[in-house]
């Protein structure tokens, strides 16, 4: 029965083509949200369109395509200036009395600023390559650099810092087990080893099961220190330390206790069905001087074999703040954008805080060049990377790789329909509901997600041949390759790009 | 002899299994005549008690009990090695029936309306089984075993 007191109109509407229906129920079982049902004495299957969250799992299986779903339009009186979101916004927080939980990144009309940069190509004055007969180099080294390099009797004198090597600039986000169910964690793990890339655990620690894929790991040390101990740290091959998530940036994180089954309860080291909560802060970390104690504590524990990411999100003073972490010992510095994802987020928060990545990453790499840091550290871009051109104007802004988190979900399934918070996602992905959680099954997910990210590294090496280079290296922070269009004097300056024509 | 693998972890239950066998096994080899119009049978059956779902379908058994039992030789093994009926001769006792361990053969009509044994016939007309090829994430693979 419908409520009318928390009634506002739905999002969606669900079309059923009653010729096409062979009643054959792919739709009714695939429905996680029971915005789908069948009526035995009627032998009718109906729609609950209040339900409907739009995920599209019920189109996707009908096998006759009897259904369609559409956006359906607010049938309130048009008001430009409230818009519906915010009428809907209103009548949400009066009716359930608590702020609204969402999930993904924000979908917000911001604008995006890789659509507004043109990349260079070569035309008679320097040859273009073709990356089908001539080699070219993607192959990406992550840590701390040296100036210079002290060769004695022919042999390497300098002491290098421990560097992650990477096949391709591209690495899967930290997504973590609890967030993410056992067979999503097995097919990016696998897909990384693949691709001789990383996958990063997040914040809920790292399976047992998953210790296999060592040498591919990024480790994540979070305000919640869930999970970490020292075989964590000895399996990875990096540590990141999280202080920020660019979705939600100041906020803690929060797995609810029906979440948290017997075996992420194992893995976070907590007791099964509690709360799993993390603080906002880091509760010893309250200065750039505190953030250097906890980098060489996890330096000292790893025996200085290991680089130490600092990931953060970017906020307003980004570019101090950056230039603070790199002062403290960081090896990579990892920005998060506000289009990056989150499996839960107040949504003001989500909609409201932070700064586009394009922005930060500009402003970071102009403050640690100016500061002479650049050279020495490593700069991970990540939140809102939707394609392999954003990848290639990421590192032609200043970027050393990208991390990416939704596209690698929506390369398994995912619809971003927003409902990861739920812990029903109807994918599979967002759930550890054990029957849902079969959806994914981890041979033909590894295997997507290695078509993904191969494909886009044909991409980058297309793009970067039409430019002349033949090296990822020579388009780090070239920003001449970059050319901005329908942006004003200031976007650009930050931006540190010309306008097209110019 | 390839069989059809259920891998059980991997069955989301959608029942697509069971439509590709409808469609296979109609006159029409339409999709929705087949479930309309033909009324066929599925000759798999996606069982579900939470959360475990998978599609079960014949085994095409070793000692299979429904030859022993079938009183006149219409439950044969086919020259491939699997076991199916001869629709011609059956006459509806449905001893296969009782003593089958899966409960995977089932009662049908042919066109006559007569009650006849019905069941997976490993699809003779097609290299890889109807279900295998619909199963979307591969909880039906055909394999040798």
């Amino acid at each position: 029965m419908k409520d009318v007191k928390t009634y506002t109109p739905p999002d969606f509407h669900v079309i059923r083509d009653p010729d096409r229906c062979i009643k054959c129920r792919a739709c009714v079982d695939q429905c996680s949200f029971d915005a789908t049902f069948y009526d035995e004495e009627e032998d009718k299957i109906w729609n609950w369109d209040a339900k409907c969250v739009g995920c599209n799992r019920c189109a996707a299986f009908c096998p006759t395509e009897a259904i369609t779903i559409e956006n359906r339009t607010s049938p309130y009186r048009v008001n430009e200036s409230w818009g519906n979101s915010n009428v809907v916004g209103v009548k949400k927080r009066a009716a359930f009395g608590g702020a609204p939980v969402v999930s993904m990144g924000s979908d917000k009309p911001y604008i995006v600023y890789w659509d507004h940069m043109l990349i260079n190509a070569s035309q008679v004055t320097n040859p273009s390559i073709d990356p089908l007969r001539e080699p070219m180099e993607l192959k990406t080294f992550l840590g701390k650099k040296v100036d210079r390099l002290e060769i004695q009797d022919g042999k390497l004198k300098t002491v290098l810092s421990p560097q992650l090597e990477i096949e391709l600039p591209i690495m899967f986000a930290a997504m973590s087990y609890g967030a993410l169910n056992y067979n999503v964690i097995e097919a990016m793990g696998r897909a990384a080893v693949d691709l001789g890339t990383y996958f990063n655990s997040g914040e809920g620690g790292l399976h047992k099961d998953h210790y296999k894929f060592k040498g591919n790991i990024i480790v994540q040390v979070a305000s919640g220190r869930f999970g970490v101990y020292k075989e964590y740290l000895d399996v990875a091959s990096a540590i990141e330390i999280k202080i920020g998530q660019g979705a939600k940036p100041g906020i803690g994180g929060h797995l609810p206790g029906e979440k948290v089954t017997a075996s992420i309860a194992q893995t976070r080291m907590i007791p099964k069905g509690t709360d799993a909560l993390s603080p906002a802060p880091h509760h010893d970390i309250y200065s750039i001087e505190d953030l250097r104690q906890l980098i060489f504590a996890l330096k000292e524990a790893t025996e200085y074999k290991k680089p130490i990411f600092v990931k953060i999100a970017c906020v307003h003073n980004i570019a101090a703040i950056a230039s603070g972490v790199a002062q403290a010992g960081a090896d990579v510095i990892v920005l998060d954008g506000f289009k990056g994802g989150t499996g839960a987020s107040p949504q003001v928060i989500r909609d409201n805080v932070g700064l586009p990545i394009e922005l930060a990453l500009a402003s970071v790499d102009d403050r640690l060049r100016q500061e002479g840091l650049r050279g020495k550290i490593s700069l991970v871009a990540s939140g809102g990377i939707r394609n392999s051109m954003d990848v290639v104007k990421a590192i032609a802004l200043g970027a050393d790789a990208v991390y990416i988190g939704t596209a690698t979900l929506i390369a398994i399934g995912c619809t971003m329909c927003q409902q990861c918070h739920t812990g029903k996602c109807a994918w599979g992905i967002a759930t550890q509901d054990p029957f849902l959680s079969k959806r994914q099954n981890p041979n033909i997910a590894a295997q997507r997600l290695v078509n993904l990210v191969n494909v886009w590294g044909l991409e980058i090496k297309e793009t970067l041949g039409a430019m002349g280079i033949n090296s990822i290296e020579s388009l780090k922070g070239n920003r001449l390759a970059l050319r901005g269009f329908d942006l004003n004097e200031k976007e650009m300056e930050i931006l540190g790009i010309l306008h097209a024509g110019e | 002899m390839k069989l059809v693998k259920i891998n059980e972890d991997n069955c989301v239950y959608c029942h697509l299994c069971e439509v590709a066998c409808k469609t296979e096994h109609s006159i029409s080899k339409d999709i929705i005549k087949a479930v309309k119009k033909e009324n066929v049978l599925s000759r798999c059956t996606a069982e579900f008690n939470y959360p475990y779902s998978a599609s079960i379908m014949c085994r095409h058994c070793d000692d299979a009990p429904c030859i022993f039992a079938c009183q006149n030789g219409s439950m044969h093994r086919d020259e491939r090695g699997y076991v199916v009926v001869n629709q011609d001769t059956c006459v509806g006792c449905w001893m296969c029936v009782m003593v089958c361990p899966y409960g995977v053969i089932k009662q049908g009509k042919n066109n006559n309306d007569w009650d006849l044994s019905v069941k997976c016939d490993m699809c003779p007309d097609r290299g890889i089984p109807a279900c295998v090829e619909a199963c979307p994430n591969e909880a039906l693979t055909f394999e040798e075993l």
